[in-house]
């Protein structure tokens, strides 16, 4: 009856969003008392499969083939089926990332199970098997009641603070077949990107907007967001206007981005970007505009220009660390 | 090659929410509608311009909707497309929806189905996965380019840190964003040829729920904006430290 939970490694590390999936899903089984389970797959080291008991799950499943150090989606869906069913498990929980959200649907068909996509709360039992996400792009919320017997979840990251504990899971090697159509995508060439923070995962973003008047003044966006360790982003007009790459564009119809701390550097605040951004726990907004609607949901404002402004918060950023 | 396009009706990206029937329903009088951007700007379009340098055949439009959507894919057919195919169904499940497409689908023979990578309303990107377990069909998410050649898609992709190129025979489901497709706008002969462009409605097999929308909430209000002023940054950094403890 354990809840299951699929878990994430690259090259061999698990990455901190998956242990907040794994924390999520040893809460739903304190829940509904039960244990949990993780599953892993791919190329990793055992010791960092008993780490997961850190996080809450006491056993962890490890299908130790080396074509799942790639996503098949098809191959993980069948491996988590075989998973749960050894498991006996009725709750499937895996991450909102790019993976979760090619392999949980398969599995939800599979299970003929209901689906939430991107939980930002824990299951209300009190009203059924409740879970809060969110719709028009961060514009409003909405409950979902799964009714059928199967559950699958996946969790939006950044969602629930981590707290590391201190257990060791049992690791169980899980043998399972797989047929030529799990391996049907053919895999030509992987272009990681290094070096940079990856934007849907960043905890700090420094955004910009038509406010930096030109992609040649980025050069201050970029300062502010190495100073901070942060990802760099920007509005709809900056990406169309080709200043910025697309993959940089946040907003309703870009990414969406839920990080603590989002500093928003001449962009005014437009419905369809706000709703990509309001996830951010925290908002600074600088604009010369003192009307700009962006100040409305921001935490912390600054009215002046920005290419004035910015070098000034590079700089405070930079004593500040130096004195820390 | 036969090319499905999944076409969703979404409210306009600059509609502000409001909630009615104690927060049980969205207030859609005075929305206006229009095609998912996702579906549009990428799916669709790139689906047509897989039509005109000869590479499909066919291109369907397939949508889940009552009556009052046709005009959302009137405006699809205006874009493109030889035909469109209103399933007449009310479902903002993707459990439901997904089932009702796969039943139009598989007795069609695509061989390339095509879909955004969301709607903007639900925010799941569930519908196209589902129809590809569905259809028995390989699904490839994120796309940022498609070619096909012969039985072959060559795909490019967004992966968890960075993107990949993938080959795969068809039939395959793809989702598409930015990247795909070329921008285009509806023009007037477009508009007019959709009107004599079939429209057909099938009612589907009722498909038993397993999830339900119970209630809808509006995000808090933020508590009130401090003003920094633009001399005093080390105030700024300060205030992020010690009082909302992000840095």
């Amino acid at each position: 009856m354990s809840v299951l939970v699929l878990v994430e490694n690259t090259d061999g590390n698990i990455k901190k969003k998956s242990f907040e999936a794994v924390q999520y899903a040893a809460e739903v089984a304190k829940q509904t008392n039960t244990t949990a389970t993780a599953l892993v797959l791919g190329t990793i080291a055992d010791s960092e499969l008993e780490a997961l008991g850190n996080y809450g799950v006491q056993k962890v499943l490890h299908v130790a083939d080396d074509r799942l150090n790639e996503l098949h989606a098809r191959a993980y869906a069948n491996a988590l089926i075989a998973a749960a069913q050894k498991e006996g498990s009725k709750i499937i929980i895996m991450l909102h990332d790019i993976n979760g959200k090619a392999v949980a649907p398969r599995v939800a068909i599979k299970l003929k199970s209901g689906m939430v996509a991107g939980a930002l709360s824990y299951p209300d039992l009190s009203k059924g098997f409740v879970v809060k996400k969110a719709v028009y792009s961060g514009k409003a919320f909405a409950f979902v009641n799964i009714t059928s017997d199967v559950k699958v979840i996946t969790v939006m990251a950044n969602s629930f603070p981590l707290v590391q504990g201190d257990g060791k899971a049992t690791v169980e090697k899980l043998e399972v077949t797989f047929g030529d159509k799990d391996f049907g995508i053919k895999v030509k060439e992987v272009n990681k990107v290094t070096g940079e923070v990856s934007l849907a995962d960043a905890e700090l973003v420094v955004s910009g907007g038509r406010g930096m008047k030109g992609p040649e003044n980025w050069g201050l966006i970029e300062d502010l967001a190495k100073e901070l360790g942060a990802a760099t982003a920007c509005s709809r007009p900056v990406a169309d206007a080709g200043w910025r790459p697309h993959h940089e564009h946040v907003g309703q119809t870009g990414g969406t981005v839920r990080p603590n701390l989002y500093i928003a550097v001449g962009i005014s605040g437009a419905i369809q970007h706000l709703a990509g951004v309001n996830g951010s726990k925290i908002i600074v907004v600088i604009n010369k505009d003192p009307e700009a609607p962006f100040f409305k949901a921001a935490n912390y404002g600054v009215v002046g220009d920005a290419l004035e402004i910015l070098p000034r918060l590079t700089e405070a950023v930079k004593k500040f660390k130096a004195h820390k | 090659m036969k090319i499905l396009v999944c076409i969703s009706q979404v409210p306009d990206t600059s509609t502000k929410i409001v909630l009615k029937d104690n927060d049980t329903a969205v207030n859609t009088q005075g929305t206006t509608w229009i095609i998912n951007p996702y579906d549009e700007w990428y799916a669709l379009i790139r689906a047509l311009e897989l039509k005109e340098s000869g590479v499909a055949s066919d291109v369907h439009l397939v949508t889940v909707g009552k009556a009052d959507t046709e005009p959302v894919i009137r405006k699809a057919l205006a874009l493109g497309g030889d035909q469109a195919v209103r399933i007449d169904a009310d479902s903002n499940d993707p459990y439901e929806t997904a089932n009702y497409i796969a039943e139009y689908a598989k007795s069609n023979g695509y061989d390339l189905v095509l879909c955004g990578k969301e709607s903007i309303d639900y925010n799941n990107g569930t519908v196209g996965v589902m129809l590809a377990e569905l259809l028995d069909m390989d699904y490839i998410g994120f796309a940022t380019n498609i070619q096909v050649e012969g039985s072959t898609a060559t795909v490019k992709r967004e992966i968890e840190g960075g993107e990949e190129t993938d080959t795969v025979n068809l039939p395959v489901v793809i989702s598409c964003q930015k990247g795909v497709a070329e921008a285009r706008i509806p023009n007037m002969r477009g508009i007019m040829a959709a009107r004599t462009r079939p429209l057909n409605v099938v009612t589907p097999t009722a498909v038993t729920p397993v999830a339900a929308i119970l209630s809808y909430e509006m995000p808090p209000a933020k508590a009130g904006i401090k003003m920094v002023s633009p001399d005093n940054m080390d105030e700024l950094v300060q205030l992020l430290h010690t009082e909302a403890k992000v840095i």
